[in-house]
């Protein structure tokens, strides 16, 4: 019997025969569509994905036609001081680079603490970042930072830390906590991405939401509401933290949807309802199973946002979510197997 | 998509549309400003270009299309519009306000 390489979820190179991988495919499909009450994947698209896997080629694409927009989170965020990336190069230097380098679709403004409340503070350095990135270059620039609402609370905010408060049993008082926190994050929120756009930014991105749990969620819904209101045009993509949204709070409704609980498609579904204009639901990977269980199981999630809405779905492929394996650099043949699957599969709008 | 250069580059050669090589940038501005879905999005711009949609992605044609309608090029030839002027160009071929050319505008 013929074996093929195939990743695990931690990015380890293992070797697989077909059938193995099919019934990994077949378990992991099997396994989110009970979860989410969704449709599994058709046994046409398993085959097709098990053709994906077994294919020799190291790196694989998209047939002709299948191609997808891409947009990023973070990505260029790097500066003179202390560039992520290793490049000592501006910001406004780095988008560029990404534009005429890398040839991405779209790019995005950042800064390395990556949160509107830390930006708020320096906000005029962004804008002006933002504008002379504006005037060179000539694709569709984000502006994007994290709600983080952990920032809000002691020892770094103002607000007692729930944290601490629900080990006490002190459900209330952290209840409570979590809902002033919303209160400063809408605040920051707002004024950040009100000066970014006027500033000339085409879109503004809300990444890693939900990473506090519903009131983080719930924060972001009700400024993209505000904002949509007052820039009817504006661009803004929701893009989430992990699949079923935390309740840290547990008691909190978007238009009478309880928040906490929430499966990727129907976190899209109310991203649509608040205005957002691209949603990218974020389906975790599990390190010790397979990449093609783990594939399965994005894919299946991923078309079930697709279904859900009728505004774009660009799913998150970085480490270790949207069935990427969980490394730091991960490998060319993942990364590919991926891309080609969620474009062709997944029939996303973009990753 | 993630965040080290090297993935990002990846996702963009295995199924991304090519940035400013081709038309990725315009398709990405169908989405981004009127949320259309990325088939809606692509016939909008292929429309608009007078182009087939398999042709969005083929350089060699999107390198010709984007000189003769002054779009914006990967290389900044001389006597090319570049950055604002060739948003002002796109904002006018795709019927679509780009925010920072309408604050020029005001």
């Amino acid at each position: 019997m013929n074996s093929y390489y195939v990743r695990m979820g931690d990015g380890y190179l293992d070797r697989m025969e077909a059938e193995e991988i099919r019934s990994e495919i077949e378990e992991g499909t099997a396994c989110v569509a009970e979860k989410g009450t969704i449709a599994p994947l058709s046994p046409e698209d398993q085959e097709r994905l098990l053709d994906i896997f077994t294919t020799p080629a190291k790196f694989v694409g998209v047939e002709r036609g299948s191609e997808i927009v891409l947009t990023t989170d973070g990505v260029v965020v790097t500066n003179e001081e202390e560039p992520s990336s290793g490049l000592p190069v501006s910001r406004s230097v780095g988008v560029q680079m990404w534009e005429r380098m890398v040839c991405a679709d779209t790019a995005e403004l950042g800064h390395s603490d990556y949160s509107y409340k830390a930006v708020k503070s320096m906000i005029s350095t962004e804008q002006q970042v933002m504008q002379e990135i504006l005037i060179n270059t000539v694709l569709p620039v984000f502006y994007g930072a994290m709600a983080n609402l952990g920032l809000y609370t002691k020892p770094d905010g103002p607000v007692d830390n729930p944290a601490e408060l629900l080990p006490q049993g002190k459900i209330v008082e952290a209840r409570e906590c979590q809902e002033q926190a919303m209160e400063y994050a809408i605040k920051d929120m707002i004024y950040v991405a009100k000066h970014l756009y006027e500033a000339g930014a085409d879109a503004i991105n809300f990444d890693t939401t939900g990473a506090s749990g519903d009131a983080d969620f719930l924060a972001v819904l009700k400024t993209t509401e505000y904002l949509k209101e007052k820039y009817p045009d504006i661009g803004i993509m929701i893009g989430m933290a992990g699949e079923t949204l935390l309740g840290m709070h547990g008691e909190l409704f978007y238009k009478g949807e309880r928040l906490a609980g929430m499966q990727p498609h129907q976190q899209a579904r109310v991203v649509e309802s608040a205005g957002g204009t691209i949603f990218g639901p974020a389906i975790n990977t599990k390190t010790n199973r397979s990449m093609p269980w783990n594939l399965a199981r994005a894919l299946t999630y991923t078309r079930a946002c697709v279904g859900a809405v009728a505004i774009p779905v660009h799913t998150n492929v970085g480490m270790g979510v949207g069935g990427m394996p969980m490394q730091e650099i991960p490998a060319l043949d993942a990364v590919s197997r991926v891309s080609k699957s969620m474009a062709e599969i997944g029939k996303l709008d973009g990753l | 998509m993630g965040d080290p250069f090297g993935m990002a580059i990846s996702h963009a050669i295995a199924s991304g549309m090519g940035g400013v090589r081709t038309a990725g940038d315009l398709v990405a501005r169908m989405q981004i400003s009127r949320s259309m879905k990325i088939d809606t999005a692509k016939t909008y711009v292929a429309d608009k270009l007078g182009i087939s949609l398999e042709d969005l992605a083929n350089e060699d044609v999107m390198t010709e299309v984007r000189r003769e309608k002054n779009l914006g090029l990967i290389y900044m030839l001389p006597g090319y519009a570049r950055g604002l002027e060739a948003k002002l160009n796109i904002s006018r071929l795709l019927d679509l306000e780009i925010n920072c050319i309408k604050k020029m505008r005001l």
